[in-house]
């Protein structure tokens, strides 16, 4: 590919060695203009090399610089994507671009942020997205940067978050450096992760890459969203920009799809529907894209005074919404006689009751005759080989189509078709979930009560304290890697967009961490106190990212739910020794993280992380908060060890 | 996470209803030693879903402060109608199992009037 313009430079210099040299012209004019100072330290090069340079200093200096690489019209491009941060571990495959971003891009739209793993970028630009409601940009090196990335990409594409990758790779063999670049380059480097990504390209020319890369950009942003991808040739990030393609560059325009609308004939069936149901029921998964959405959302069960069971996938509705029956769920699932489902990873799983034996089985959840509605973007785009999809629900009515567009449409048929007569049936019915609601409230503080003073802290304790710490803060919950029992949720009013992002999406353990950073990444101009439940086994799996934090300046307050153990696989272990029956007590070979405890205070530290604990006795905890988010306060990440129950 | 977590939820509900339901005639509970039911709590795994308390969690229900009868209690153990993985009296004899049950009934009662829930 561009690589073309390198074939031996010198020697076309001289006149000699090259055919089809119309091609080959080089970017003469810029390399003399920006004729470069005597080379210093030329004893330190190869021998060959500087026998060569020995033998024709000056033409050797000229024809090796540039001052218009092709990263620097990709880093236009860039620009006119609105990307406010790339996210990487440094690679040589891409130093092309990187050195195009941080000096003629002027680190700025986008800005480099550091990290220690792939990983970790590419959660970071995940949970960004979830606050920004913008894609951030992550940059990973050859073959080993993507599968670094590999898991992280498979997370967002299960949560349905764009995230805009960006990957070296050197095509052209003749032209690779023997040795590493061998290894880090490959044939088809999408191939590594094309079953978890919309889309991907591999451009030839700049001009490709320019349409690529704001194609890449509006499928990613078109509902289901995904990550994307384009492969970016070394040679076409550091070879001159030659003149004969100079006058063919141009950024393309960038116009995002409006997102899909629910059929209208379906839309008026699911009002008729819902409309005259006794009791129908609402469930949001992955609904609110956006601020709008909670509205909308509110809106919709308003005018059927609805029950709405959030399964939490983003933030759809305030805890404190009186047709927040989430904790009722079962129940409300059980006498649902017509249940609507908006964005659902798993409807026939909110239907049916799955038995987790030796010998398996199932049973259904919902009453003979309940009506099912979808609407779910993610009919409108599957792939086969990985199973994120789930088991296949028989529903009645299904759009393809995104919820989040199609609410209004459905609201305003829900309104036309209520008669006076349902209206009042509605408003009993609202009278009847109120007090529901404001009993399961007073439920959850008893609940929270029990175990109260336990050491190791009780999770109800640990959310309760934090809580009251962080209440009259503008407040972002970025991630909860940490299976509290959903104590946050009982507990705290969440309200605003921002103050819950959701899960990993694919339930790859890893995420929590690096989410939390990019979380706190998005919060940071808007200046919001981002706080982080996190698991101990997550904080594992690539600790660089409070490095990362700390280097950035990334407020973030951290409060590690530190059971010491892969707590999930514990008890799996339990249940496959209960049913052989050899000895029920050995679940903690090859689940728990102790022998020895890991000292997180020291982990972060060592990180340039201010952090505490490990905690062990809850009324320590208030102190160590105050003390942490004064920290936060001042712009810093920290972290607060507390050593708790298993959940 | 997320759906391990709304599936639990869901499952509580259920497993209140079914869980006194094979209900033959209410015995009083073999002797039991609460310490003795603490260590083998802890070893053959109550804790991992029900808390190292018997607090409950979105694992397991509360079962402190409940008084659940031992008839109902010890049913349940040997034949769970829903998630919870079945313990056979070949791994946990009669009388483990009354010491866990006499562990699990002398949990503290909650803590009262705590200002933090009261907000
Ligand atoms: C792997 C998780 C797990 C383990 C280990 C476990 N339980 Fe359970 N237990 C549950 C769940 C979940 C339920 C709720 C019903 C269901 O889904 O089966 C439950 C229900 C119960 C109930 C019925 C409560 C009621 O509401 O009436 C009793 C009693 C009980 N467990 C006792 C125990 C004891 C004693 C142990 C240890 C010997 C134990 N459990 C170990 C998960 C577990």
């Amino acid at each position: 590919m561009a690589r073309k313009l390198s074939v031996d430079r010198r020697n076309f210099l001289k006149g000699a060695a090259v055919t089809g040299a119309a091609a080959l012209v080089p970017d003469a004019v810029t390399a003399a203009a920006q004729a470069p100072p005597a080379e210093a330290g030329q004893a330190a090069r190869p021998a060959a090399a500087t026998a060569a340079r020995e033998a024709d200093p000056v033409v050797e200096v000229a024809g090796e610089t540039t001052a218009r690489p092709g990263g620097d019209f990709m880093v236009d491009v860039l620009k006119s994507l609105n990307i406010e941060y790339v996210a990487s571990n440094p690679g040589s495959s891409f130093r092309g671009i990187h050195e195009s971003i941080i000096n003629y891009g002027g680190n700025t739209m986008p800005e480099f942020i550091t990290c220690c793993h792939e990983e970790s970028s590419v959660a970071m630009a995940h949970a960004y997205f979830k606050v920004e409601g913008k894609p951030m940009a992550v940059l990973a090196h050859g073959t080993v940067g993507l599968q670094h990335a590999a898991m992280a990409i498979y997370n967002a594409y299960c949560d349905r978050v764009p995230v805009y990758l960006m990957a070296g790779n050197s095509l052209d063999a003749t032209m690779r450096r023997p040795g590493v670049e061998w290894a880090h380059s490959v044939q088809d480097a999408a191939a590594m992760v094309r079953d978890f990504i919309k889309w991907d390209d591999n451009p030839y020319s700049l001009p490709h890459f320019a349409e690529s890369a704001v194609r890449a950009y509006k499928i990613a942003m078109t509902p289901p969203m995904m990550p994307v991808l384009i492969v970016l040739d070394g040679g076409l990030q550091e070879d001159p920009i030659s003149p004969e393609v100079a006058p063919r560059l141009r950024v393309p325009k960038l116009t995002l799809a409006a997102p899909p609308q629910g059929d209208s004939g379906a839309v008026a069936e699911a009002a008729r529907l819902l409309v005259n149901a006794q009791n129908p029921v609402i469930v949001a998964d992955r609904l609110a894209r956006t601020p709008a959405g909670i509205q909308r959302l509110i809106e919709l069960a308003e005018a059927l005074q609805a029950p709405v069971i959030d399964q939490r996938g983003r933030m759809n509705i305030p805890s404190r919404h009186p047709l927040n029956q989430s904790e009722s769920a079962g129940q409300q699932i059980a006498n649902a006689d017509v249940i609507l489902g908006l964005e659902l990873t798993d409807f026939w799983g909110t239907v049916n009751a799955f038995r987790d034996a030796l010998h398996r089985s199932s049973r259904s959840r919902i009453r003979p005759g309940t009506r099912l509605i979808s609407i779910n973007s993610v009919d409108l785009f599957a792939k086969s080989n990985f199973q994120d999809f789930q088991r296949y629900p028989e529903v009645d009515v299904a759009m393809a189509a995104d919820a989040e567009a199609t609410l209004p449409a459905l609201t305003e048929a829900v309104k036309r078709l209520t008669t006076d007569d349902r209206r009042r049936a509605f408003q009993e019915r609202r009278t009847r979930l109120e007090e529901a609601h404001a009993r399961a409230r007073q439920a959850s503080k008893a609940e929270a009560a029990h175990a109260w003073d336990a050491s190791p802290i009780s999770t109800a304790r640990m959310a309760a304290e934090l809580w009251n710490v962080i209440r009259a803060e503008d407040w972002s919950l970025v991630s909860e890697s940490g299976n509290t029992s959903g104590w946050a949720f009982r507990l705290w009013d969440f309200e605003k967009h921002h103050q819950h992002l959701g899960d990993s999406g694919g339930a790859g353990v890893g995420y929590g961490a690096p989410a939390a950073v990019g979380g706190a990444l998005a919060n940071k101009k808007h200046g919001r106190i981002s706080v982080n439940i996190q698991g101990d086994g997550d904080f594992l799996y690539a600790p660089g990212v409070w490095w990362t934090a700390a280097h950035h300046r990334i407020p973030i307050l951290t409060v590690m739910h530190n059971n010491r153990a892969y707590h999930q696989e514990v008890m799996h272990i339990q249940r496959m020794a209960n049913w052989h029956q050899r000895g029920i007590d050995r679940h903690h070979i090859g689940t728990t993280i102790t022998n020895p405890n890991v000292d997180f205070a020291k982990i972060a530290q060592g990180m340039g992380v201010y952090a505490e604990g490990p905690i062990t006795n809850p009324r320590d905890l208030a102190p160590a908060f105050q003390r942490a988010l004064a920290v936060v306060k001042k712009g810093e990440p920290a972290l607060v060890d507390v050593v708790t129950q298993p959940r | 996470m997320k759906k391990l977590f709304g599936a639990a939820v869901l499952l509580l509900a259920a497993a209140v209803a079914t869980a006194q339901e094979p209900k033959p005639a209410a015995q009083a509970a073999p002797a039991g030693n609460a310490e003795t039911g603490a260590t083998l709590w802890r070893n053959v795994g109550c804790w991992q879903c029900h808390g190292y308390e018997a607090q409950g969690g979105a694992a397991g229900p509360r079962l402190s402060g409940r008084n659940l009868p031992w008839t109902g209690f010890s049913a349940y153990v040997r034949r769970p109608a829903n998630q919870m993985p079945l313990y056979t009296e070949k791994v946990l004899p009669t009388t483990d199992l009354a010491h866990i049950y006499a562990y699990v009934q002398s949990r503290p009662a909650p803590a009262q009037n705590v200002p933090l829930l009261q907000k």
